[in-house]
């Protein structure tokens, strides 16, 4: 193989990772906050069809990414006016959101189905964008660096901010966050509606980047990746940053074995490894116990004031 | 369709010549034959279930008031399939479509269930009294698209997107390959297994994993238009799967291979209607129309488009069989002797590959 090669499968693993760590950066936050959205798949596809949809009519497919950005908000406000102001069961509400979105996508992309659209063009200028060599580095449009700055503002904001601080206080003890003033329920539905943006921008890279198109359940599953990894990253934002590269990468790297002829690893074991890999660290946790390795001692719980 | 409607149009028909034809249609259109589909995917997926609800519109259209038919979509493959079929016999529906290889036992069993309901079962093998099967024989459209390949190829290498080791996708891989290598004998072939028949993002990374290993001309037996775009994105060239893609990847589509179910269904409800209707097997083509090649594409030269053309026509006129010997399979087994063409039977249970097929 040439270097050539190398390069076009590392850019395919960028392209891979880049929506599913948009999407878990969003439940991230949401989780530390306390709450479980297993909706992220049914706002992933809202917002794949809200981008599409508004990228086609008007052409502009940065337009299409903040529309997707808003459906997926739009749609998170549901699941939050229940869990939050209804103390409805997240679990199920998650799933119901997911159901949801998913025929709700199908219903209204129905008209888009069999056209494209125009891709966002690489940030980076030409000289640079399509080296053969450095094109890996800075051949990619700018959702994949948003993507990093993301990451790195999610870590700060959890790990440094005052407000970050809040936020976590709020998921690993509402009842004395609450006591002492903060805003539990507020603070919550913010970080949903973060959580739910995310996920409508990762869906619209699906269906404006990876496969610049409408088809019905275009992700076909990644949202519940997206939901694995934040279990597999432990909560922290670096780790998830490698591990959605890792997960891009088992992708790929399933694929270009199998087509490539090379047998030393059956590619099922390949496709299998990030969920293996999820299972492994869940059980890690559960060992180990404390120590900043657990999930955010609310997740899941409703939160009444004075309850 | 209300009351109003057919009475309006009955009394219209009786008062425009009360002839006893015109009667009896009208009389017809006022009791029409209920008719269910249940799809296996979304309508929406530009692929497989997509033409079966465009032919199940053209038979809706033709048939006008004489049918009224619907339709379950995204159903399971497995025992909801079977709770589906039941609901639609007890709705009424007198013919019912099962449109995915999976749903064959549910129609099987339903099949019994409802004597007098007929079922139809798309690309499955078990039949009764009251359940037909049909298929299409869309390896046809792989003879063309291998000539196609075989002559366009740079690299000789073609790469193949697959769903699922079934006689269905692997007699589909041997045509494509004998096809080529008729024209270009050292043309080889590389099968992608996706474990899947509609997965978008796996698609697309398939077909570049492809293009990364050599290919230069992809053919898919996967559901949607993301190998197309991939290759478009990369300056390679396709084939379409089940609809023409050619408006998703306009430079990448050589042609596509195009179920169309609607000759078929029309045939069937027909019957239905008449009371002929009996079960079988229908396995059709090029010839009957139900596999079609879609329009070539711009950059398809014009000895390319003859060579294409003749395969096809030649199929169509059945001088030619696509599989046809001397073939040897991928580990020098001789398969096919010299003249001699696969039947229907072998091809049913197919489950090796011709040589040159690396997988």
């Amino acid at each position: 193989m040439t270097l050539d090669v190398y390069v076009s499968i590392f850019m395919t693993v960028v392209i891979a990772a880049t929506p599913i760590l948009i999407a878990a950066l969003g439940e991230l936050v949401v989780e530390k906050s306390g709450v479980l959205n297993l909706g992220v798949e049914g706002m992933m596809l809202c917002g794949a069809v809200a981008g599409f949809s508004i990228a086609t009519t008007t052409g502009a497919t940065s337009g299409g990414y903040l529309a997707g950005a808003a459906a997926g908000a739009a749609l998170s406000m549901v699941f939050a006016l229940l869990v939050l102001s209804l103390s409805a069961n997240q679990v199920a509400t998650g799933l119901a959101l997911t159901i949801f979105g998913t025929g709700v996508s199908s219903l209204t992309g129905r008209p888009f189905v069999g056209k494209t659209v125009q891709r966002l063009g690489p940030l980076f200028p030409h000289p640079l964008s399509d080296h053969p060599l450095l094109r890996a580095l800075f051949g990619y449009d700018a959702i994949v660096y948003l993507s990093l700055v993301l990451t790195v503002a999610v870590a700060w904001f959890l790990a440094a901010s005052r407000p970050g601080l809040v936020l976590r206080a709020v998921g690993e003890g509402d009842a004395a966050a609450h006591a002492i003033g903060h805003p539990v329920i507020r603070v919550r539905y913010a970080a949903i509606a973060f959580g739910g943006a995310l996920a409508g921008l990762a869906g619209a890279y699906y269906s404006l980047a990876v496969t610049p198109m409408w088809a019905d359940r275009l992700t076909a599953g990644r949202g519940w990746i997206a939901l694995a990894l934040v279990v597999f990253a432990a909560w922290r934002p670096w780790r998830l940053l490698a591990g959605a590269y890792l997960f891009g990468a088992v992708m790929t790297l399933e694929l270009q074995s199998k087509a490539a002829g090379v047998g030393f690893v059956p590619p099922e074991f390949l496709a299998m490894l990030p969920y293996l890999a999820t299972v492994v660290v869940l059980t890690l946790i559960a060992l180990r116990g404390a120590g900043g390795q657990r999930a955010p001692a609310c997740l899941g719980k409703a939160f009444r004031a004075g309850g | 369709m209300t009351i109003a409607f057919d009475r309006r149009r009955f009394l219209a028909a009786t008062a425009g010549a009360a002839s006893l034809p015109l009667l009896g249609r009208a009389l017809q259109a006022a009791d029409p034959l209920k008719v269910g589909f249940i799809y296996v995917g979304p309508i929406g997926d530009f692929g497989w279930t997509h033409a079966h609800e465009m032919a199940r519109q053209k038979m809706q259209s033709e048939l006008g008031d004489a049918v009224k038919t619907s339709y379950v979509e995204n159903v399971p493959e497995g025992p909801d399939a079977e709770r589906v079929l039941r609901q639609l016999a007890q709705g009424g529906n007198k013919l019912i479509f099962a449109t995915s290889f999976g749903f064959m036992n549910a129609a099987v069993k339903a099949a019994k269930q409802f004597p007098k309901v007929k079922f139809e079962h798309a690309t499955g093998y078990k039949r009764g009294p009251n359940l037909a099967t049909y298929n299409a024989r869309f390896y046809h459209g792989r003879a063309v698209c291998g000539t196609i390949a075989g002559m366009m190829s740079k690299s000789g290498v073609g790469g193949y997107l697959a769903s699922f080791p079934i006689p269905e996708v692997v007699m589909g891989i041997n045509t494509f390959t004998l096809a080529a290598q008729k024209v270009n004998p050292k043309f080889k072939v590389r099968v992608l297994w996706l474990s899947t028949w509609y997965d978008p993002a796996k698609e697309a990374d398939g077909a570049k994993a492809l293009l990364d290993q050599g290919c230069d001309i992809i053919s898919q037996h996967t559901d949607s238009p993301a190998a197309l775009q991939a290759c478009q994105e990369r300056g390679a060239f396709g084939f379409g799967q089940a609809s023409d893609m050619s408006s998703v990847a306009p430079k990448a589509q050589l042609t596509a291979i195009m179920d169309n179910w609607a000759p078929y269904y029309t045939m069937r409800a027909k019957e239905a209607i008449a009371g002929t209707w009996k079960t079988g097997n229908t396995w059709w083509g090029l010839k009957e129309g139900l596999t079609q090649m879609a329009p070539y594409g711009a950059m398809v030269p014009d000895n390319v488009r003859k060579a294409a053309d003749a395969t096809k026509n030649a199929i169509i006129a059945g001088t030619l069989n696509p599989i046809t010997g001397p073939v040897k399979d991928n580990k020098g087994v001789e398969r096919l002797k010299p003249g001699v063409g696969i039947t229907d039977a072998e091809l049913e249970k197919m489950d090796w590959y011709v040589e040159g097929v690396q997988s």
